[in-house]
């Protein structure tokens, strides 16, 4: 086994592009200033930021004054959600969602039902998709905001947002996309789809971590998240991270003005790796839409075996990839999302993500299809469950 | 996060397989939870000759299955049952603090197939249940919380 690492874990984050790195490393070092100050080199950091905040207003189709940035993908969930549920108390506590979203969102809005809030969350289908006619259904006189995923972080489903935006915008109601997974990999125009607010976060389309943004249309009434210095209007002080917002800049302009060659790329090793695993391995089921699904998703449960083997023995053979099992989470139970879309806890328990992204090759795929097979056997011969079934009973 | 024996009992496990009529086995945890457990033992005189074991679960399941197979190979049932599983997870230089209840596991099924075995040599009532057969995952959450706290 040589040392080369074969990285299918874009989801969970991706590297920073040479070219984003470029731009950031003189904020570090010579162009230090405090942007807050009226002296040259903090009038400098100022413009930079200014200048990032153009650039992700472009790739959203917004206004650079609805960009605010934050530290985070989760701070910028935590932010819409709370924000507009205490900002909109007077109109009502109820907000709806869906089961399958990013903890950054279920445990916000766990923590707002502790605080006298109203929470729905929309169960999903088969495939993880949750239809415009259920989020329509579910609208009250007292609902204050609708946060559904732009896409998901584990089995890849895309939502109908433009659908579930256009009635949000009939009622009258906000509404919150996490859009940390679909920034960078789906064209978004936040006028076009209805969005209200929207999350995304830098490092998962070749940005730095630490530094993502949240869009808030100008009009939608929400609290001021961090109390302090006038940074961000206000609305979210503290001392900007100008390298982080000057490398997110980049990277959202990067990503979305060669987003169709990117995703033609992706969608070629997903489709065939999707096709491959189908063909080549008996008892496995492809989860989340095979269609309406991230151009670099592909997420497999292996009937049998345990999640956290299969990756440890993929690691052993230098490719690195994830899983909903819930030796993989810290606590015993597998994905939510898993066990939403109906799984059983065993076959939730076996599941494998892959998510492809810049560097990968169709070699990458050629050598992954020469070990999966291989340590999928390997693991169901140690199996007590595969016994089973190979006695037919 | 694991040791290098944990991973070298989980990439070269040993004594894995079944027992044609084996004398005892034992089968403990559920699929809910993520692992379970099947072990086979060859016991002559009381004195356990060969143990075989299948597991489904995480990698600290298969290396302490092995590494709990190696260590009761040889000892009487007497022996084999004072086995803990801090003794198993000890024997692989330690488990992490959330995977100790993979450990519990372990000592579940060598107690679970020496008792079949009893019960096979009709020295032990079938009423008489093995405690840890019938355990669901909350019970093991509660071991894990112990561990941790």
């Amino acid at each position: 086994m040589d040392n080369k690492i074969i990285y299918f874990d874009h989801a969970a984050t991706t590297p920073v592009k040479p070219e984003v790195l470029e731009e950031m490393m003189p904020y570090f070092t010579n162009k230090f200033g405090n942007a807050s100050t009226i002296y040259s080199i903090g009038r400098e950091s100022k413009k930079a930021i200014e200048e990032a905040r153009e650039k992700v207003a472009k790739a959203l189709g917004a206004m650079p004054r609805e960009i605010f940035f934050t530290g985070s993908g989760s701070e910028a969930d935590n932010w819409a959600i709370k924000g507009v549920a205490y900002s909109n108390r007077s109109k009502g506590n109820h907000i709806i969602t869906t089961a399958i979203e990013h903890h950054a969102v279920l445990h916000t809005c766990q923590y707002l039902e502790s605080d006298g809030f109203e929470v729905t969350y929309l169960p999903v289908d088969e495939n993880g998709l949750v239809s415009p006619e259920q989020v329509r259904k579910a609208i009250k006189p007292n609902t204050i905001l609708i946060t559904i995923m732009f896409a998901n972080n584990e089995i890849g489903t895309i939502q109908p947002i433009a659908e579930i935006g256009k009635i949000a915008k009939e009622h009258n109601i906000y509404f919150h996309t996490d859009a940390v997974q679909a920034v960078g990999n789906i064209p978004i125009n936040v006028n076009e789809l209805n969005v209200d607010l929207l999350s995304l976060s830098a490092h998962k389309f070749y940005g730095p971590k630490g530094v993502g943004a949240l869009y808030v249309r100008k009009g939608v009434k929400i609290t001021n998240f961090l109390h302090g210095g006038a940074q961000e209007r206000g609305r979210r002080a503290s001392t900007e991270n100008v390298p982080g917002i000057v490398g997110l800049g980049k990277a959202i302009e990067l990503a979305t003005n060669n987003i169709e060659q990117y995703n033609k790329k992706l969608i070629e090793l997903r489709d065939r790796t999707i096709e491959e695993i189908t063909k080549k391995i008996p008892f496995v089921k492809l989860n989340g839409d095979r269609y309406k699904r991230l151009p670099g998703n592909v997420n497999f449960s292996f009937q049998f075996i345990e999640g956290e083997s299969l990756l440890l023995m993929l690691d052993m053979k230098g490719i690195a990839a994830s899983s909903g099992s819930a030796c993989t989470s810290g606590s015993l139970d597998p994905s939510h999302v898993l066990l939403a879309i109906g799984l059983d806890h065993e076959t939730a328990h076996g599941s494998l993500r892959i998510t492809f992204g810049e560097e990968n090759t169709h070699e990458d795929v050629d050598y992954l299809m020469e070990v999966l097979p291989m340590i999928v056997e390997r693991l169901r011969e140690m199996s007590p469950l595969y016994e089973k079934v190979k006695r037919g009973n | 996060m694991y040791s290098e024996k944990v991973m070298d009992h989980f990439m070269n496990p040993r004594n894995v397989g079944e027992i044609e009529n084996a004398d005892g086995v034992g089968e403990v945890g559920n699929a809910k939870c993520g692992d379970i457990m099947k072990i086979y033992l060859k016991i002559e005189n009381d004195v356990i000759k060969e143990a075989k074991f299948k597991t489904f679960g995480c990698g600290a399941a298969v290396a302490t299955s092995s590494m709990a197979t190696e260590l009761i190979v040889g000892k009487t049932i007497e022996e084999a049952l004072k086995i803990t599983n801090q003794a198993v997870a000890d024997a692989l230089d330690g488990l992490p603090p959330v995977k100790m209840h993979c450990s519990n596991l372990a000592e579940e099924a060598i107690k679970a197939a020496i008792e079949d075995y009893l019960i096979k040599t009709g020295r032990l009532n079938k009423e008489s249940e093995c405690g840890a057969c019938g355990r669901r995952c909350d019970d093991l959450h509660h071991h894990l919380d112990e561990d941790e706290d």
